[in-house]
Order: C-alpha cells, then structure tokens, then sequence
C-alpha cells in the first residue's frame, strides 16, 4: 500500500492519455472528463486518490477542487483509502446470495484471515462487499481488480486467492465449463454452435 | 420457441469472433449506406412500426421517443446517449452485447443517430465493466478504421462519432438525467422533468438516452423490415428479448426468445428448470429487482412481456428472471433488495433517502421475528408514502418489492413475528 504522496502530477503518459479524454467532449465542456482523470489518478496512485490527486485533476480541468471531491465521494469506485494489491469485491445481491454469496464471503474471510472492508497485513488484499456487478446468470461472483470471477465455490475462491498471492493470473470469467453465460453443459438456441462451444470450453480448461 | 434464424444477437455467448470479421460474417455493416438513404422519416416510422419498446425497463416506444426530438436542429447539437450502466440486480444482458456482439450497437447508434439529426452518441458504460468496454472500444477502432464510423460514416457523407465514457460505480446513474448529469461530470442525482431530455439534455442540448439492447435491435429490423418484428410476440409486445435467467435454477443462462414466452417454458427450456423441480419453486422476481415478485401458481401460465406482467402487479422490467425455491428465506431476499437500495439512493429526495433506510431497517426487524403484524401495516403505509413521491423512480423501486413481498407472503411475516421457524438460509 502507498503512503499519502504530498503532491500529484500525472506523468507523461498518463498526461497524454487524459487529454485524448478531453478531446471526446465538446469545447467548453472539459468538466465533462472529471470521471475519467480520476480514474487515471487513481490508477497512477496504486488504487485510491489522495487528496493533492483530487486537487491536481481540479486544476487540471479548471474546476474548483470542492465539485471534484463531490464527485470522488459520490461514486463508489474511487477509494478515499490507500488498498491492498488485489482488490477483492465479492457481490452479495440478490442471484448471488440466493446461489452461495455467503460462502464465497465466509471463505475469503477464512483464507485473508480479515474480515470484509479490511487488507491483509501484507497489504496484499483488499475485502469489500459489492452490490450487483452484472453477471447474475454467473452467479455466485467478485471482482478483483479489472477482472470478473464467476460461477464461484469456496475452493475455486481460494485457489484464486492463492494463485493472485502466488503471482500467478487465474482463470478469469466461469470457474465452470462455461465460456461466457450460455446454459451448462449444452446450447438450447443456437444449437449450430453446440460443436463451437465444446471446443471453446475445452480450450478455456487448459489454459 | 424462436427460431434460431429469427434471432438478432447471434453471437451472444461469444463463441464466434465478436469483431469486426465475425460480425461482418453475420452481417452487420451490410449495406448500412441503403438503411440510411431509407431518410430520417422512414427509418423513425419504421422503427415506430415494428413495436419496439424500450429494452431498459420502462418499456417506452423507441420510435416515439426519437420522434420528440426537434425536427431541425438548431443552434444546440443533437445527442444520442446509450445507457449502458447495467445494474439492476439480475440484469446481465447488454454486457454480453457489449463483449460479443459490439458492432451491432455501434451500427444502431449510427443509424439512430442519422434519424435524430445527432452527430455522435456517447455510450456510459458501468465502470466495472473493464474488460466489456474494451472489447467496444476496439470494435469502434475497427468501425473507424474502415470507415464505418466517422467523417464520412459508411460514406453517406454523415459524420459520426462514437465515444465511450465508463461511470464509476453508482446504480442511480442508470436513470437518464442522473445518467446525463454524470455524463456532464457532476455527481449523478435525477433532474426534475420537464424539461425532458429532448429539449434540454446533455449540455442544454436535445438528447435521447437508450438502452444498448434498443439500439442493437434497430439495424436487423430495418434490414427484415418492421413486420417482421411486429410479427414476433404479441401486439404492444412484439419482438425478441434477452432474458437473463439466474437463481435457483439447473442452468442459469442468458438467452434470446420471443417476447410473450411463458415464463415456465422460459425456465425449462433454457435454464434446465427449477432446482428440485417446478413444484419446489417458490417465487419470481422477473424483471430485476425493481418489480414486486410472482408466486408460484403465477408462474405456471403469466406470458413473459410488459402487458402480460402488468397485468399481474408485476413488470417485465429489464427481463432479468431471478428465480427462489421453496429453501429461499424470501423475507431476508427481500430485505437484502431493501438494502441495495438503501445504499444507491442518491440522498436528494427525503422520502426516498430516509425512506430506503426506515424500509431497510423494518425489514430487518421482521426478518429477525421481531416485529407485530402491525409495524407491517406500518411498513405497507410508507412504501407507499414513498412511492410516487421522488423525483424519480429508485424511491418506487425500493418500494414495491416489499408492497410485491407483504401481497403475497403477509402469513409467513406474520408468523415470523410470533416466533415462526425461520427457513434454512439459502446454501
């Protein structure tokens, strides 16, 4: 985890990147990007936006820094607080709960040995609860960094904790054999892709 | 059950190149130019004609509201704005459009966007949708790159722009002024109407906002002609829908059907039934969370469409079918809705900010056996003391699944309060 930095700047590749993000606006309108030159800062800061990041994208779109702390307070993706490496969210709504979320929760508890909203010692994970993340047919699932983890049980949530801890990139998308969200184990429409389907899944096992 | 050639989305499980040459392969960019020499007043009756119904949840009709914009611009741009902050509990359907079928929605925005006058369409993309939005992006690299998109869109001499702009993780954003404030980079709370967003939009400008599912649909029903989707469903409720089907059920799946498929036949055919068998089903909640929940002998015969679960107090919302046997506590799902909604309301209304809380918390307290047949009483009073009362509609949302749970489970809150068994939490 970083410490707070005492002052901000992006550097020059995320300068560029910021101001291809303006461009998508119409004159005047540079506000407009607030949310995406967040992202960038945080992401330049390791996870979170300390304060001077908050002010430097203030200035950086001429907006008086308040409007811009709204904003980083609002929405949920923006971290007030530094986090760990990997920052777990499992989903705890509706189709997750009803198809285990519990467990999922229980044994990341178990495995992090902390408890939800905390990061390990190590400062290797970050725990949070999610709200629907949008893979509800893939259901039980969580977020860890910019990857979806799907169709979880307790042991294919450990062994994905374990491979992050170990520096290894698990499989991302169903832990089942499933390609995306099509029904286990056979097609009911688009029946023409039913061979498709069993090779893509098979590829997918062996990586 | 649809017939595979009647189906639009033919990569939805992205087995197939979602890109460029795969979806070229099922032809979408085929002769674009033709659809839109069809002029702005064809394509918008056209559209009108084959009964599309917004695939976001209200169900407003799609030609209709590309009608209301000004018929000549003026000083101020037109814009599309396309709703993709999908985040309605159990919705997962334009995520799959967005990673597997990505060139039909870039197609439909520039279609649209020709009939409405506009010259680009931002699409707002839920942040947590990384890997989605870069799978778009690079679709709308490749529509640039061949000139799909761009100067001289599909060369009709129409310049046309597609941006991506992610949100950041806020439910309220998916409502089209909260979305169009975020979209101006303020925090995302509903403007009060009117004005309507086809006067004074994005920017002050005339703007529609539409589902992805909407615009991905328009390129195939001008290309087999509106009849063919007003042929498909029944009448007001025509077409093919993606349904996500999730919960207690063999195989949740994602799947496109004909709109007015029995909910039943839905389940069986697709999602390999209810766990235990159809007799173990306890309840639906078949549009997303924001609709009250079906009861079993509902289930058994109520049509999947708008009318259809109108009719029975209940929406077709989003057509997210989230699915409970008879081991679901349905009390403590509820409560876990009341929540979600608690923590997304976006704090500018009083009856919903405090409202969501007071509802939360009530439900907890029956939840536990806590509380007397009259704190429900209490509890139906502000639901309704909310609903209709918020600028928009969250504060209704958070209200009828609970008005949905105590019209058909009264007897078990009840019995919960005099100390009743509570049912084994979900596994």
């Amino acid at each position: 985890m970083s410490d707070a930095p005492e002052t901000f700047a992006f550097t020059s590749e995320n300068k560029a990147k910021a101001d291809a993000v303006i461009a998508k606006y119409p004159e005047g309108r540079q506000r407009s990007a607030v949310m995406p030159l967040l992202d960038i800062a945080q992401r330049q800061s390791g996870g979170w936006l300390p304060m001077p990041a908050i002010e430097y994208v203030a200035d950086y779109l001429d907006m008086p820094a308040i409007r811009v702390l709204e904003v980083a307070t609002f929405y949920t993706m923006y971290n007030l607080k530094p986090i760990g490496k990997h920052f777990v969210q499992v989903c705890t709504n509706l189709p997750c709960w009803l198809n285990g979320s519990d467990n999922i929760m229980h044994a990341c508890h178990s495995h992090l040995g902390i408890k939800t909203g905390e990061t390990t010692e190590d400062g290797e994970f970050t725990l949070v609860e999610a709200e629907c993340l949008g893979a509800c047919v893939n259901a039980p699932m969580m977020q860890i960094n910019d990857d979806y983890y799907e169709d979880l049980d307790s042991d294919a949530t450990k062994q994905i904790l374990d491979d992050l801890r170990a520096g290894k990139q698990p499989k991302t998308g169903s832990q089942l054999e499933r390609y995306t969200c099509e029904p286990l184990g056979g097609l009911t429409s688009l029946t023409h892709q039913e061979e498709l389907r069993a090779q893509k899944v098979s590829e997918k096992g062996d990586n | 059950m649809l017939k595979d050639s009647d189906r639009v989305f033919t990569n939805i499980y992205g087995l197939e190149d979602p890109f460029l040459g795969g979806a070229r392969k099922r032809g979408d960019w085929d002769n674009t130019k033709k659809l839109i020499e069809l002029g702005r007043e064809t394509i918008i009756e056209q559209v009108k004609g084959s009964g599309l119904r917004g695939r976001g949840g209200a169900g407003f009709s799609t030609g209709m509201k590309w009608s209301f914009m000004p018929k000549e611009v003026g000083e101020r741009p037109h814009y599309l704005v396309i709703n993709a902050d999908e985040g309605e509990p159990g919705t997962c359907k334009d995520r799959e459009i967005m990673r597997n079928d990505p060139h039909k929605l870039i197609e439909g925005a520039l279609i649209a966007c020709f009939a409405m006058q506009a010259h680009a369409a931002y699409c707002y993309v839920r942040g947590e949708f990384y890997r989605e939005t870069e799978a778009l992006q690079r679709a709308v690299d490749e529509a640039y790159e061949n000139g799909l998109i761009g100067d001289n869109a599909c060369g009709t001499g129409w310049k046309f722009d597609f941006y991506i702009h992610r949100g950041m993780g806020a439910y309220i954003c998916g409502e089209e002024s909260a979305l169009i404030e975020s979209l101006e980079g303020k925090k995302g709370q509903p403007r009060l109407k009117p004005p309507f967003p086809a006067n004074v939009g994005v920017w002050g400008c005339p703007t529609t906002v539409n589902n992805v599912e909407s615009i991905a649909v328009v390129p195939e029903i001008l290309r087999r002609g509106p009849e063919w989707f007003a042929g498909l469903g029944r009448e007001n409720n025509t077409g093919t829908k993606l349904f996500n089907i999730s919960g207690h059920v063999n195989k949740p799946c994602t799947v496109e059907e004909e709109m007015g498929i029995p909910l039943k036949e839905l389940i069986e055919k697709h999602a390999g039934g209810v766990r235990g068998g159809w007799d173990n089903l306890l309840a639906v909640i078949p549009g997303g969370a924001s609709v009250p929940l079906l009861t079993q002998d509902t289930c058994s015969t109520v049509l999947m469409d708008f009318d259809s679960l109108k009719e029975q107090k209940s929406g077709l919302g989003t057509a997210a079918v989230m699915v409970m046997d008879k081991s679901t506590d349905v009390i403590r799902a509820i409560t876990r809705l009341s929540r979600f909604y608690m923590h997304e309301s976006c704090g500018q209304c009083t009856p919903c900010r405090e409202g969501s809380g007071w509802m939360w918390r009530m439900m907890e307290r029956i939840c536990a056996g806590d509380a007397t047949p009259a704190e429900i009483d209490l509890l139906a009073e502000v639901t309704k003391q909310v609903e209709g009362h918020t600028i928009c509609a969250l504060g209704d949302a958070a209200a009828w699944p609970i008005q949905g749970l105590i019209r058909h489970f009264r007897p078990l809150m009840e019995e919960r309060g005099a100390g009743g068994q509570q049912p084994a939490a979900a596994e």
